[in-house]
């Protein structure tokens, strides 16, 4: 068990998510750096789908009620144990008592915290991930909440540490469509040429870019259709958005592209004011 | 890139295209007005996909395409494969059954939602439609809808097709919020908003009806292929 005592906006509960519902309106959700979740979780010899924690730029507090196991994935950041620098990447004895304190990394924007046992806090339709769209699972963490551990371990603790794989930046791979006849030859040539900038007003449901306007080739309104994380829509300003877990399952703005999946990871690392690019191949089809 | 596929699923002819490296869409071969038909209705190619594509294959019917997302592997593959499976014959599309065994879900008595309609946009509505606030009620509680596809908010069903007397485009301005229960129409749809959010359909009623609970057995009350029909109730 742990008690909370401090935790900024944007920390939650989450696990690998809840699928298989979309066709009733509820999307998947779930860690947005799938990797880093999965990652943490190993590291603690728990199951990949356990439920952690997501830490938006740092700041979480929390206590050991008793004797746990913990690890810290994502972008290297100060992590200290009852004052004792341990770092990102390795699991960590925590004695009853100790305050674990994730602090904020100098790049990346999300954290992943798992403790041996999973955090036991009631499922929604089979998931604890939280869905900061629709309202389902757990809530914002909030001091003094108390989360209890589980049992979705599965082996013992990795004992050697992980090598913290800091992501080298680089193009996000996409694939064109369904939607890209939508839109100008010119708008295509600039979604994969130019650079788009982050804007504040990013989430777990999508990161806003700015850049160059997409102009469409055609009127009227697309077909309200199922959406994916990772695709790229484009509103009637031009300025792309990528859908993050949390976007509504389906949507009416025209997807130019959509990132591919295992690329679709990093995105949860971008913060306001980071550069992307974009880049189309189509060696990874069928893999 | 190369052309994207025209497959036969469900007996019906789609055109297929990548949507990312995990997932797929089904368009019409021609596309139209947006008229349901036989030759092409989402719904009904939805459920023969589900019923054979394992469980963790997501089919989620929009309101003209659908859409097949995988796990791994490649989903035009997938569907490539069930378009040899099943040309030879041409089987056409099951109708949607909520029980094995049980009736058809178009036969299935209609959901009854009772409303009271005194919607923030009820005037409106009726003065662009060039009706009187009863006529437009009477419209629509006249009308069998049809659970066509879900999206926007867990449980919110989009019911087809609104009588064309009270077709109107979305608001111009959407509403930051909109309280749960709204009953509200825009474009060919009515909908009814589950929970409080952003909105910007017309609002002509609203109803105490739970649209979704998580604890039930089929979250969503309008699921799928049901049929719906809205009755007037004193505030």
């Amino acid at each position: 068990m742990i008690r909370i005592i401090r935790a900024g906006p944007g920390t939650l509960v989450q696990d690998l998510g809840r699928a298989g519902y979309a066709h009733i309106g509820v999307t998947r959700s779930g860690a947005w750096d799938r990797e880093s979740h999965s990652l943490a979780q190993r590291l603690v010899g728990n199951e990949e789908g356990a439920a952690g924690i997501e830490v938006l730029l740092g700041g979480l507090e929390f206590v050991a009620l008793h004797t746990i196991t913990v690890a810290v994935t994502g972008h290297d950041c100060p992590v200290t144990v009852g004052g004792r620098a341990v770092g990102v990447g390795s699991p960590v004895a925590v004695r009853r008592g100790e305050m674990v304190v994730v602090g904020r990394a100098a790049r990346g924007a999300r954290h992943y915290v798992a403790v041996r046992g999973g955090l036991a806090v009631p499922p929604a339709l089979g998931s604890r991930s939280t869905d900061t769209l629709a309202g389902l699972g757990p809530g914002q963490l909030r001091p003094d909440d108390v989360l209890p551990t589980g049992d979705m371990h599965s082996t013992p603790p990795v004992v050697d540490h992980a090598a913290v794989r800091e992501r080298p930046p680089r193009p996000l791979r996409l694939v064109l469509g369904p939607r890209h006849d939508w839109f100008d030859s010119e708008s295509v040539r600039r979604l994969l040429d130019r650079e788009f900038t982050v804007q504040p007003a990013s989430n777990r449901v999508g990161i806003r870019l700015a850049g160059p306007a997409l102009r469409r080739s055609r009127k009227g309104e697309v077909a309200p259709e199922a959406m994916v994380r990772g695709a790229v829509q484009v509103p009637p300003d031009g300025n792309p958005v990528i859908l993050g877990p949390d976007h509504p399952s389906t949507g009416g703005y025209p997807v130019i592209a959509c990132i591919i999946d295992s690329d679709t990871d990093r995105c949860a690392q971008l913060l306001p004011g980071d550069s992307v690019r974009f880049t189309s191949n189509e060696d990874w089809l069928g893999g | 890139m190369s052309a994207p596929d025209v497959l036969h699923v469900a007996g019906q002819r789609w055109v297929v295209r990548r949507f990312g490296d995990r997932a797929a869409v089904l368009d019409p071969l021609r596309p139209g007005t947006g008229a349901y038909s036989r030759d092409h209705d989402p719904l009904l190619t939805a459920a023969w996909l589900r019923s054979r594509l394992a469980v963790g294959v997501d089919v989620v019917p929009g309101a003209q395409s659908v859409t097949v997302r995988v796990g791994r592997g490649d989903p035009v593959a997938l569907l490539r494969a069930l378009d040899r499976a099943s040309s030879a014959d041409g089987e056409p599309a099951e109708p949607r059954r909520e029980t094995p065994g049980g009736p058809p879900v178009e036969l299935a008595p209609p959901v009854v939602i009772p409303v009271v309609f005194d919607g923030p946009d009820l005037t409106d509505v009726a003065q662009q439609a060039g009706l009187t606030i009863d006529e437009v009620v009477a419209i629509h509680t006249s009308t069998t809808f049809t659970v066509r596809f879900h999206g926007f908010a867990p449980g919110f069903g989009y019911l087809g097709d609104l009588p064309t007397e009270l077709r109107l485009p979305r608001r111009a301005e959407p509403r930051t919020s909109v309280p749960a229960g709204s009953v509200a129409i825009a474009d060919r749809y009515c909908g009814i908003y589950p929970r409080a959010s952003p909105g910007g359909w017309h609002l002509i009623g609203r109803t105490g009806v739970q649209l979704f609970d998580p604890t039930r057995d089929e979250p969503a009350l309008l699921s799928a292929g049901r049929q719906v029909r809205f009755s007037t109730v004193a505030p």
